[in-house]
């Protein structure tokens, strides 16, 4: 038996659930048909093609899809051993009070504007970058095809780095609440049948919140693909494909975010609406990817 | 008792809620607020005028947005705002979307310099060509034969020249690539003119503040930048050789010498004046314009703004040098004078 407010506040809440799919939804459709203009000319060739061109008003969109998806992984590759150390450690090992203080500076991390991280890339960490470290990989590694050409500072490396520091409190916290879910008795089980406190964290802990961590990594990566404002200035904004970490490159958000103010030509506004609407694909795809990856993991308890 | 004091509170709270709207309808019933949008170069200038005319005239406010010449164009041909401001003149499908005819007022002139970082004694001098060919990729150091062939007698380093560009789409890049497609034959067939362009070397940096950070901070970087940006940074920047020959660092007066040939500015005074065959003019300059409806619907505030203008061709150019704008030649603007008294107030 429903009592009519039960009725009505059940559907409000399916209001709101409703309301915000479709909203996506209704993104989705605008992107898509303000897109439209530019699907029509340029079709599968838009996203294979390499030639960003305003003036011949020819636009082919892979170098910028390169640069996204590279200057993203390398924030993960960064920032996810970093923040599950993080998590442990302030989990596991740290004193409790040294936990919190150290955690709420983590979070405050992710309370930084991005343009501010984009103001201090450009003035400490690129010359830092061009000056100190960059020789340094050149001397070192310049062997591999990674660490070739000459030392700018601005690059994907200089984007990786950044992009790392600004995902990396996403990361941390979400795995540090993860652990900290791991209920007592796991812990205990293992230190009973004799593990050590890495041991122990290994197996009982870590294995426990698996899911969930996979889970807070790939919310780090979401970020990072469609960060714009600390990109655009440290990243060099060159559609190319290198495969050097030193040399520059362009994000779609990137490109969307300096272009589009001035674009004029119906064309050109509709490219870089394709541009947003397929990252905004990209960026789906992964979070569908990540959902499945903890479903099969056995993330039950997270559905 | 508590219910009268309640009702006392909400009658005075309603009371003064009422004096609050009543004082501020009137403090914005004296002056008359004129809104405009539109490019970023001329905003250090146009904030200026509109303080310096406020102080004249009390009862009237400007308030500009400097959202891009661009944003300029859409708000004034959609109405939002009651004047637009643009660097690049407004192309014939852009004045077609109008829905009323309206004139391009030049205002003031702007360069684009290049802009360098390198340890020359002496100052550099380039040729349009030169800088074509640096920006095609074609010449990458800076000691490079063609380079030193125009500075004899400076020691130029033999370092890569890393070469900078403007990564958003802007009017300095406009101006500068439409100077370059004039000079340089390679330069016109592969890249063209363009508020954005596809940049064959080089790296991109955002705004004239993101490409005078590049330059300041890497030794070895060559770019271009607005006149001001490079004169209020003190970065050292290079002599250009114009259309008849002469070697011209662009100052106030050689920018405003592009313009001086009057009778080659066409009545709507949408026209490049980059590569200006006047003797002592500077290659790399341009107009930069305000845009109003020919016919003004509001006449109170066409009154105003046409005031303004007025004041703009009179008054306002004394200001430009102090902000290192070049004023209009005197004899263009005799010509602008006649074309705003043709604006029509209802």
């Amino acid at each position: 038996m429903k009592l009519k407010a039960d009725r009505l506040f059940e559907g409000i809440t399916r209001l709101a659930a409703l309301s915000l799919i479709g909203i996506v939804l209704l993104m989705g459709l605008m992107l898509f048909v303000q897109a439209w203009p530019s699907m029509q000319a340029f079709g599968f060739s838009f996203i294979f093609g390499s030639d960003w061109d305003p003036v011949a008003e020819h636009y082919g969109i892979l170098p910028i899809i390169y640069g996204t998806l590279v200057s993203s992984f390398l924030a993960v590759l960064i920032a996810a051993p970093l923040g599950i150390g993080i998590a442990i450690f302030l989990s596991e090992l740290a004193p409790p009070g040294l936990a919190q203080v150290l955690g709420m500076l983590i979070e405050w991390l992710a309370a930084i504007p991005s343009v501010i991280y984009g103001l201090w890339g450009i003035f400490f960490l690129v010359p830092w970058l061009r000056q100190t470290v960059e020789p340094v990989l050149i001397q070192w590694l310049g062997f591999t095809p990674f660490f070739q050409g000459p030392a700018y500072g601005i690059g994907m490396l200089a984007a990786g780095l950044i992009l790392s520091i600004m995902i990396l409190p996403i990361i941390s916290s979400i795995t540090r609440e993860v652990l900290k879910a791991v209920p007592l008795e796991q812990r205990e089980a293992a230190l009973a049948l004799g593990a050590t406190r890495w041991e122990t964290t290994r197996l009982a802990v870590l294995r426990y919140g698996r899911s969930g961590i996979i889970g807070a990594v790939f919310l780090g990566l979401g970020r990072a693909l469609g960060e714009t404002m600390a990109v655009t200035m440290v990243i060099g904004n060159r559609a190319q494909i290198k495969a050097s970490l030193l040399a520059p490159a362009q994000t779609m958000a990137s490109v969307v975010a300096n272009e589009f103010s001035e674009a004029t030509g119906k064309l050109h506004i509709a490219s870089l609406v394709e541009v947003g609407f397929i990252l905004m694909l990209i960026t789906l795809l992964i979070n569908a990817v990540a959902r499945l990856l903890v479903l099969r993991m056995g993330g039950e308890h997270l559905k | 008792m508590k219910n009268l004091f309640k009702n006392l509170m909400k009658k005075t709270a309603v009371a003064a809620l009422a004096l609050c709207l009543l004082s501020t309808a009137a403090v914005a019933a004296e002056s008359l607020l004129i809104n405009g949008a539109g490019a970023t170069f001329p905003y250090p200038l146009y904030s200026k005028w509109f303080a310096e005319y406020h102080k004249a005239h009390s009862d009237i406010q400007f308030n500009y947005q400097s959202i891009g010449s661009g944003g300029g164009i859409q708000q004034i041909t959609a109405k939002t705002v009651d004047f637009g401001a643009t660097d690049a003149p407004m192309s014939s499908g852009d004045m077609s979307a109008t829905d009323a005819p309206l004139f391009h007022i030049p205002t003031t002139l702007g360069a684009v310099v290049v802009s360098y970082n390198a340890p020359i004694s002496g100052e550099l001098k380039l040729s349009g060509e030169v800088i074509a060919n640096i920006y095609l990729g074609k010449i990458t150091k800076w000691n490079d034969p063609a380079i030193a062939a125009l500075n004899s007698g400076v020691t130029l380093p033999a370092t890569d020249i890393l070469v900078v560009y403007r990564s958003d789409g802007s009017g300095t890049t406009y101006v500068f690539t439409d100077y370059l497609t004039k000079v340089s034959g390679a330069w016109s067939g592969k890249i063209g003119t363009g508020k954005s362009v596809k940049w064959p070397v080089g790296i991109g940096a955002k705004g004239n503040e993101g490409v005078t950070g590049m330059i300041k901070q890497t030794p070895g970087a060559l770019g271009y930048v607005e006149l001001n940006y490079a004169i209020e940074n003190k970065l050292p920047y290079a002599s250009v050789s114009n259309k008849a020959g002469k070697f011209i660092k662009p100052t106030v007066a050689t920018v405003s010498a592009a313009a001086s040939d009057v009778s080659k500015i066409p009545a709507d005074y949408r026209v490049s004046i980059t590569d200006s065959a006047a003797a002592e003019a500077y290659p790399i300059s341009s107009f930069t314009y305000l845009l109003v409806y020919i016919k003004q619907t509001d006449a109170a505030k066409g009154k105003a703004l046409v005031d303004f203008l007025n004041w703009a061709m009179t008054e306002g150019q004394k200001i430009s040098p102090s902000l290192n704008y070049s004023p209009l030649p005197e004899a263009l603007v005799a010509k602008v004078q006649k074309t705003i008294s043709e604006i029509k107030i209802k």
